[in-house]
């Protein structure tokens, strides 16, 4: 009798960790152009190939290539960039104002502004998108004040959440921004409800669900996505794949033996790969998808291939986990910088202006900070008021709330 | 003997487990190459290897799932939850499955598992991670819950649920993961190597299930709490002067009703403090206990003190936070009476 093989376990591990030589090779990048661009009515089934490959516009010298090539005005490229800049700047004062001590935690997005700056661009007011606590960018590309938000991110007196919710959990309602749940996934399926909800009512608003590469292995990424097949109502389902939660790797999520665009086949969605450093593959595949669902073709799946270039949160350290030069090692270069590169090519930009782009938005930033933080910091200056803790458990404060916010004495 | 930090402790509990049984196995989101958000797992996979500790998709359900399935296989899993705060995907597979297995095929199968979880608040969480959930894990029959309020305590009920041939939740307030928290976030931060519940013994011991600890003896009044609330409490009775005798619950499924009862009938008072929120807290059937057992002893009304039935926030952090004025205002209330 042939002796039986034991079984072992596999469990995924990136091919580099800490003192390891950077290794994308999984990233598969394609030549810019090189995707080609299906008809929105396209039948899912014959576009499964796009969902292996990687959609990108610009190239390596900065030119914009191929059929996604989209035709975006120069002004509207360089209102791309600032919102990139933008984002980036307000990153980098939050992160500050948290080492500072005027908030406890700050999730930044850096190296992944394109991809919510450029989506937002795609989107109709009214629209609604359902977010991570990484997206800021659709609400500065949407133009929301930056007061507001970093009244939020202080949890001061003017912060419209009252203080409740953690730096990044914004909601803008007015923005089309939805409440941020710190819950992973939840937001999933409630995209599609409210997707499903503009097709029973017979709207022409379409709804966008965001999700991280890590977070798909949540059930309720999975219950979006039935329902999605299922109703086919209007949304667009975004993945954006940094390669990093936290400190596991994608293998760990279920990316080593499929991509995450794949996870649609199953569904018979279509769904697209796309290069989330590209600001114009961005917008080209977003105008897509949006098409699609405005003209009620149904759900698209995105999954946007991006780094996250800084460290999970202010409370991470991801020397622990990652090589430290891996950032650079990154093959789909830097959002901001490949877009600036693009408009010199055009003739549209210089070093000079960018400068002076660059120093703008700083000042813009720096500003809005003096005013938010003359609101209060979390630990200093004026605070949501103690009785404000009770309301909006119900929209009508019950007795026995009423009588725990007298117990308080506020 | 060692002076270990309650993440030291717990680590080396695990380590302990599975050092001297090849069936524990321990796993989570971040637990693997990383070692847990809060380090609890750090060397565990170096040590045994890729397949007896592991990192978890992020998937809850999933994660309590599996380690249901290894349980019934004869394994000894440890999973990991980040934060109690979102162990809600996995209630299905606690509440209809690990709690019923054993009832539902006559003690055919059971589910031998442990979950651990990081609650409870004090660090400006916010609403996500702050929560303490341990009612909805107490009303649940067939799992028993723990909850230490020190590392020597963290180690011994951790090995104790390891051991156990039922699931076993153990709460872990993180808060307390670096220190004893009294309460005062103003007041400078101490280690645990400065606290005698900070040693630890080597090897392996057991903080038996379904015991409580006095943690201070006293004649006034009896303080029932558990986690967090205990080295709270303790700040209460020392800057009021009562003389309250506290009672570290640790285990509340199984629980200490003994011990509840010969401390309630020896001060005839009674105050409860939990950082739940009130309402249908594990304090409801704390009080309820304590009337059915000591009614003909008390001597003043069984009074409460929880957080506020409302989400947990985070700027109102200690405006929400049962903390040491709290709790002192009621130990005096439940003299007076
Ligand atoms: C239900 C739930 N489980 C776990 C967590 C803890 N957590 C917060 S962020 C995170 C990683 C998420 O990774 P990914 O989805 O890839 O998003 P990214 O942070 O990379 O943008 C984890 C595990 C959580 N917030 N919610
Ligand atoms: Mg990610």
């Amino acid at each position: 009798m042939a002796a039986v093989p034991r079984l072992s376990l596999h469990v995924p591990e990136p091919t580099v960790r800490p003192g390891g030589r950077p290794d994308f090779s999984h990233v598969g990048v394609a030549p810019a152009g090189e995707a080609r661009r299906p008809p929105v009515d396209v039948d899912p089934a014959e576009i499964r190939d796009l969902a292996f490959s990687l959609i990108r516009v610009l190239d390596e010298k900065g030119d914009a290539v191929g059929p996604w090539a989209a035709a975006l005005t120069p002004q509207q490229l360089r209102q791309g960039l600032r919102d990139m800049l933008l984002t980036r700047a307000y990153d980098a004062r939050m992160v500050l104002s948290q080492r500072q001590g005027k908030t406890s935690f700050y999730i930044q997005c850096l190296g992944e502004e394109a991809i919510a700056c450029a989506h937002r661009k795609a989107l109709e007011p009214g629209d609604m998108c359902f977010p991570t606590y990484r997206q800021q960018g659709l609400l500065i590309a949407a133009g929301w004040p930056l007061v507001d938000m970093m009244c939020s991110v202080f949890s001061n007196e003017k912060d419209r959440l009252k203080g409740r919710q953690l730096a990044g959990l914004y909601s803008a309602k007015e923005a089309g921004f939805f409440s941020v749940s710190g819950n992973l996934g939840t937001q999933y399926p409630q995209a599609v409800g409210w997707a499903m909800a503009s097709a029973i009512a017979g709207d022409t608003r379409i709804a966008s669900a965001w999700i991280g590469d890590g977070s798909t292995a949540e059930s309720d990424f999975h219950a979006a996505l039935v329902f999605a097949s299922v109703y086919r109502p209007p949304v667009i389902l975004n993945v954006v794949n940094n390669q990093w939660a936290i400190s596991s790797y994608q293998g760990i999520a279920g990316g080593e033996s499929t991509k995450f665009a794949a996870r649609a086949h199953g569904f018979g969605l279509p769904s697209l790969r796309v290069d989330g450093n590209d600001y114009l593959a961005v917008y080209a595949v977003s105008c897509w998808a949006e098409e699609r669902a405005r003209a009620n073709l149904g759900p698209t799946l995105i999954e946007w291939i991006t780094y996250r270039a800084g460290a999970h949160s202010t409370s991470d350290d991801p020397s622990k986990y990652r090589p430290k030069d891996e950032g650079a090692a990154w093959p789909l270069g830097d959002p901001v910088e490949r877009l600036k590169l693009h408009l010199i090519r055009r003739g549209e930009w210089s070093e000079e202006r960018d400068r002076q782009m660059r120093a703008e938005v700083d000042a813009e930033v720096l500003e809005a900070a003096r005013e938010a933080e003359s609101y209060g910091t979390l630990h200093e200056g004026p605070k949501p008021s103690s009785a404000s803790m009770f309301e909006d458990v119900y929209k009508e404060m019950p007795r026995h709330l009423r009588e725990q916010r007298q117990q308080l004495g506020v | 003997m060692a002076r270990l930090s309650m993440v030291e402790a717990i680590r080396d509990a695990l380590d302990c487990k599975m050092a001297e049984d090849t069936r524990v196995v321990v796993f989570g989101e971040d637990v693997g190459y990383f070692g847990g958000v809060f380090r609890c797992t750090e060397g565990l996979q170096r040590k045994y290897g890729r397949s007896r500790c592991f990192d978890a998709p992020i998937n809850e359900s999933g994660i309590v799932g599996v380690a249901i399935g290894m349980g019934v296989y004869g394994l000894r899993p440890v999973a990991e939850i980040q934060f109690a705060d979102y162990f809600y995907p996995a209630y299905d597979q606690i509440v209809s499955e690990a709690a019923r297995l054993r009832y539902r095929s006559g003690g055919e199968f059971s589910a031998p598992i442990v979950v651990r979880m990081p609650c409870g608040g004090g660090i400006y969480g916010g609403q996500t991670h702050s929560q303490s959930p341990e009612a909805l894990l107490t009303h649940v029959c067939g799992i028993k819950t723990v909850i230490p309020s020190n590392p020597h305590d963290a180690k011994g009920l951790l090995i104790a649920a390891i051991e156990d041939d039922d699931p076993v939740i153990v709460l872990e307030p993180k808060r307390l993961y670096n220190g004893p928290f009294s309460g005062h976030p103003d007041q400078p931060s101490v280690a645990w190597s400065k606290h005698p519940l900070g040693e630890v013994p080597a090897g392996r011991y057991v903080v038996p299930l379904g015991k409580a600890a006095v943690r201070r003896e006293g004649r006034a009044v009896t303080v029932l709490c558990y986690g967090t609330m205990v080295h709270v409490a303790e700040a209460a009775a020392s800057e009021t002067g009562v003389d309250a005798e506290i009672l570290d619950l640790r285990s509340l499924i199984p629980l200490d009703v003994d011990a509840i009862q010969a401390s309630v009938e020896k001060t005839g008072r009674c105050v409860i403090v939990h950082e739940a929120t009130l309402t249908s807290g594990f304090g409801a059937e704390l009080a309820a206990q304590v009337m059915e057992r000591c009614f003909y002893a008390l001597e003043a009304p069984i009074l409460r003190v929880a957080g506020w039935d409302t989400p947990y926030p985070h700027a109102e952090e200690w405006d929400y936070f049962p903390g040491p004025e709290r709790v002192g205002r009621a130990l005096l209330e439940a003299l007076e009476a």
